[in-house]
């Protein structure tokens, strides 16, 4: 029962790899933008709903009522302000602004928060567990975080394929400037979706930060991780995203067994493999 | 006398370093077919391009209804009335067709073009309005570009090539629905390669050489020689 | 009357490539003026010249923007080590082989990365360097993940005398910052180089010149891979001591080389220079500030990419049109008595 155990609880973690890469896998679609400081913007979530539950005595599910909001809202400026002057074909500029956000709010999370680590506490609900059979327990809180990733992914799907913003969204993704003659603003197009993005952010933040501790350097380990997913999956395909972030964290709970240090070694293994297999993700867009 | 729907004095636009127009003048009446012609490389497409916005760097005087719109952006100038039908259709392919009507009514303008009324035009499209606008041919997918044109409800439509790249027979078809588009005062500036199907329709043209007009006036006014000479330059 | 001529050169680069050569000479000599620190800090500006440049060559003119250049630093740090605790050999041997070896493995790892387009490739050149450092954490006849040192009778193999082995590191690293340089430039002169900036200009256009751009983005990624390699194998041979978090430090080999080639200006060879040259006084100044440095440096680049893309030098060179190392060709007014 240990190996099923062991497997159950990679895919688990799978869907907190999921919420990493459905934002990053939005944007892309929506602009082409790889933010280099998108596990920046997670870890950063995470301490942004820890000030707001030191600040309010909330837990952390129910600060996320101001920290998806928040980030939401630092998202669209982001892209209004800063993002958007840096789209054009070339891909340096939007690459290189993207790195300097990602050193910065590294550092200023480490200035504020210094390297300590943190967690955010959510009591019994994180120990409680249903026991399915002799040796094969579900969390509780990994089972809410795979369904919470079911959710934002199918939530996203249908706001992509039928809601006029995600009718925008494809427009300016299909012909940003056959787009503009339709009378839509492509830059508030794209900085709603960055906006979109950060919710998801906010969410796999906090869920992330509940479910183990973080610090201010965990962010570009968390971007790596939604890339994978993104990369396994296929891109531009939201539920492949979701299989590759499963793919991803069953592999790496396999390699936990073998060796502790192998825990990510095999995740990026499986990711290389597939990339040297199927370079378009197991699900590519439009095979589905 | 009143001041013409649009008016373009002294219009010069630039493809990158490149001087595409030079000092261009344009008047466009309320209710008006002007047909715009000239070989390739005129400066037509870069015209149309300049009134919606879409070419950035120009200067000169574009006024529509009496306000500078210059100096606004794309996105703007569609509100208030100009649309684009963009040469070579520029369907959006990751969009259904109905989708890609439903986005040319993005500014929600009122007036006389709804989705019933464009189906009504154009029958073939109610039909495929489920199907994705790259399954469509040519001629259904130049429908479509049009239709989302009119979802605007423009008081001008820019045509560009409208039968570039079209079967003989679409094209008659897609020419005889033109009275039924324009029947409701819309105003038009048709580019097309195509001379005397233009000229055939329009009240009024004008012939570009080198980012300069080269004539202008009605149809009649002038012989199929001259109109020629004016077309190459000779 | 005057005629036309097209030229390479400029008044101010005919006078630049002397001086820089009566420089790298003035340098050359600097374990007779210099103090063992002064030594140091110039050998660490020359590693850091060295990265500057083929990153920048890399990124600005090839446009493989790689964010995983560590991997390189890292694995050429180990095979010294290898070659040093295994072999025995001088480990200023290890150098040229640390270039060969990386050339090696950075054949499979680019038919890998390239497969991956624009944005996404610079996050797999990051993956393949944590594949890097986790891997070696693994090799436990290597200190696993806490590391070995370089016993001293190795070192006593390059020379006997602590000064004389000072200045062999140094040496080594002036040869590879200038060597860094002068490789770039003559490269960019090349027909390669010509083909790079066709590539940089118009993708389309260069393949139907019947350029093979994947050959040449092939050659110039693994290229700076070996030169990248032979670099870390001289850091490490100057720390001796190296362990996978400090060999595969992505903040000390990329972030900051990333940062001083934009800064400077990327996709110009006098960028990188001006960025490390700058980036080291800044240093002086501001280093006691510890993240808020980078915080700054994190800054600057992000202002440096909004407002002038090609960087200080970029600003430089569009006021004034100065060059010191052309590439380019420009036309000349020369006045002519026939």
């Amino acid at each position: 029962m240990d190996w099923i155990n062991i497997i159950i609880q990679g895919i688990l973690v799978g869907g907190l790899y999921a919420l990493f890469a459905t934002g990053l896998s939005l944007i892309f679609g929506v602009m082409r933008l790889v933010n280099i400081a998108h596990g920046d913007l997670i870890v950063a979530s995470a301490y942004l709903a820890y000030g707001v539950m030191q600040l309010t005595g909330v837990g952390p599910l129910t600060s996320l009522i101001a920290v998806i909001p928040l980030a939401a809202l630092f998202g669209y400026l982001l892209q209004l302000l800063v993002l958007n002057r840096t789209l054009d074909k070339d891909i340096l500029p939007p690459l290189l602004v993207t790195f300097g956000l990602s050193i910065i709010i590294q550092n200023g999370l480490l200035e504020i928060f210094s390297a300590n680590s943190h967690k955010l506490n959510l009591g019994s609900f994180e120990i409680e567990s249903i026991h399915l059979m002799p040796g094969v327990d579900i969390g509780y809180f990994p089972l809410l975080t795979f369904a919470v990733a079911v959710a934002v992914v199918f939530g996203l799907q249908q706001l992509f394929y039928h809601s006029a913003i995600g009718r925008a969204f494809r427009a300016v993704s299909d012909d940003p400037e056959v787009a503009q003659l339709m009378g839509l603003n492509n830059r508030t197009v794209y900085a709603s979706a960055m906006a979109l993005c950060l919710a998801v952010v906010a969410v796999a933040g906090v869920f992330m930060a509940i479910r183990a501790n973080f610090d201010p350097s965990m962010g570009p380990g968390r971007l790596i991780f939604g890339f994978e997913a993104v990369i396994i999956g296929g891109l531009g395909n939201l539920w492949g995203t979701l299989a590759g972030g499963v793919i991803l964290g069953v592999a790496q709970a396999l390699g936990a067994q073998i060796d502790p240090g192998w825990q990510l070694l095999s995740g990026h293994i499986v990711f290389l493999l597939i990339l040297a297999v199927k370079p378009q993700g197991l699900f590519p867009k439009g095979a589905a | 006398m009143v001041e013409p729907l649009l008016s373009i004095v002294g219009l010069d636009a630039f493809h990158g370093d490149a001087q595409a127009l030079f000092g261009l003048d344009l008047a466009l009446q309320e209710g008006e077919l002007l047909a715009l012609i000239g070989a390739n490389g005129a400066g037509k497409s870069t015209l149309l391009r300049s009134i919606t916005g879409l070419v950035k760097h120009r200067k000169g005087m574009i006024r529509f209804r009496g306000e500078d719109i210059l100096g606004l952006p794309a996105h703007v100038i569609v509100g208030q009335g100009i649309a684009l039908v963009p040469e070579g259709r520029r369907l959006f392919p990751s969009l259904s067709v109905e989708e890609n009507l439903l986005l040319g009514a993005q500014v929600a303008r009122p007036g006389p073009w709804s989705l019933q009324a464009v189906y009504e035009l154009f029958p073939v499209l109610r039909e495929k309005r489920k199907a994705p606008s790259t399954s469509l041919s040519g001629g259904q997918q130049q429908m479509v570009a049009i239709g989302r044109g009119l979802m605007s409800n423009p008081d001008i439509l820019l045509l560009d090539e409208l039968s570039l790249g079209l079967a003989p027979v679409v094209i008659r078809d897609i020419y005889a629905l033109l009275p039924k588009i324009v029947g409701n005062g819309l105003s038009v500036i048709l580019v097309e390669q195509d001379i005397n199907r233009a000229l055939s329709v329009a009240d009024r043209f004008l012939c570009m050489l080198e980012g300069k007009p080269s004539l202008q006036g009605k149809p009649g006014d002038y012989s199929r020689d001259q109109i020629t000479n004016a077309y190459f330059g000779t | 009357m005057s005629t036309l001529h097209v030229t390479r050169s400029t008044p101010l680069s005919r006078i630049a490539l002397p001086l820089a050569a009566l420089l790298v000479l003035l340098l050359a000599a600097a374990p007779w003026w210099a103090s063992t620190a002064t030594l140091r800090l110039i050998g660490e500006i020359m590693i850091y010249l060295s990265l500057a440049s083929l990153w920048n060559l890399l990124a600005g003119y090839t446009g493989l923007v790689s964010v995983g250049q560590h991997a390189f630093v890292g694995l050429g740090g180990y095979i010294l080590f290898t070659v040093a605790l295994y072999l025995g050999w001088n480990p200023l041997l290890a150098i040229p082989l640390a270039g060969i070896t990386a050339a090696l493995i950075a054949v499979p790892v680019a038919r890998l990365v390239f497969r991956l387009n624009g944005a996404y490739f610079a996050i797999g050149t990051w993956v393949v360097a944590e594949v890097f450092r986790l891997s070696f954490a693994q090799i436990s006849s290597l200190g696993g993940g806490s590391g070995s040192s370089l016993p001293i009778g190795i070192m006593k193999a390059m020379a006997e005398s602590k000064a004389m082995r000072e200045s062999l590191i140094y040496w080594a690293a002036l040869a590879l910052g200038t060597g860094s340089v002068v490789f770039v430039y003559l490269l960019l002169r090349s027909r390669i180089g010509l083909a790079l900036t066709a590539i940089r200009d118009n993708e389309t256009a260069s393949s139907s010149l019947g350029i093979t751009i994947p050959r040449i983005k092939l050659a110039v990624y693994v290229g700076v891979a070996a030169v990248t390699g032979m670099v870390g194998a001289l850091i490490f041979l100057q720390k001796l001591r190296i362990a996978p978090d400090a060999a595969f430090s992505a903040s000390d080999w990329t972030v900051l080389v990333i940062f001083m080639v934009v800064i400077g200006g990327i996709g110009t060879i006098e960028g990188p220079i001006i960025g490390t040259l700058l980036f080291f006084v800044l240093r002086e100044f501001l280093a006691d500030l510890g993240t808020l440095y980078l915080m700054i440096l994190g800054a600057l680049a992000i202002l440096i990419m909004m407002a002038s893309p090609k960087g200080l030098w970029g600003l430089v060179t569009s006021r004034t049109g100065l060059s010191l190392f052309p590439v380019g060709y420009r036309v000349e007014t020369r006045g002519d008595q026939g």
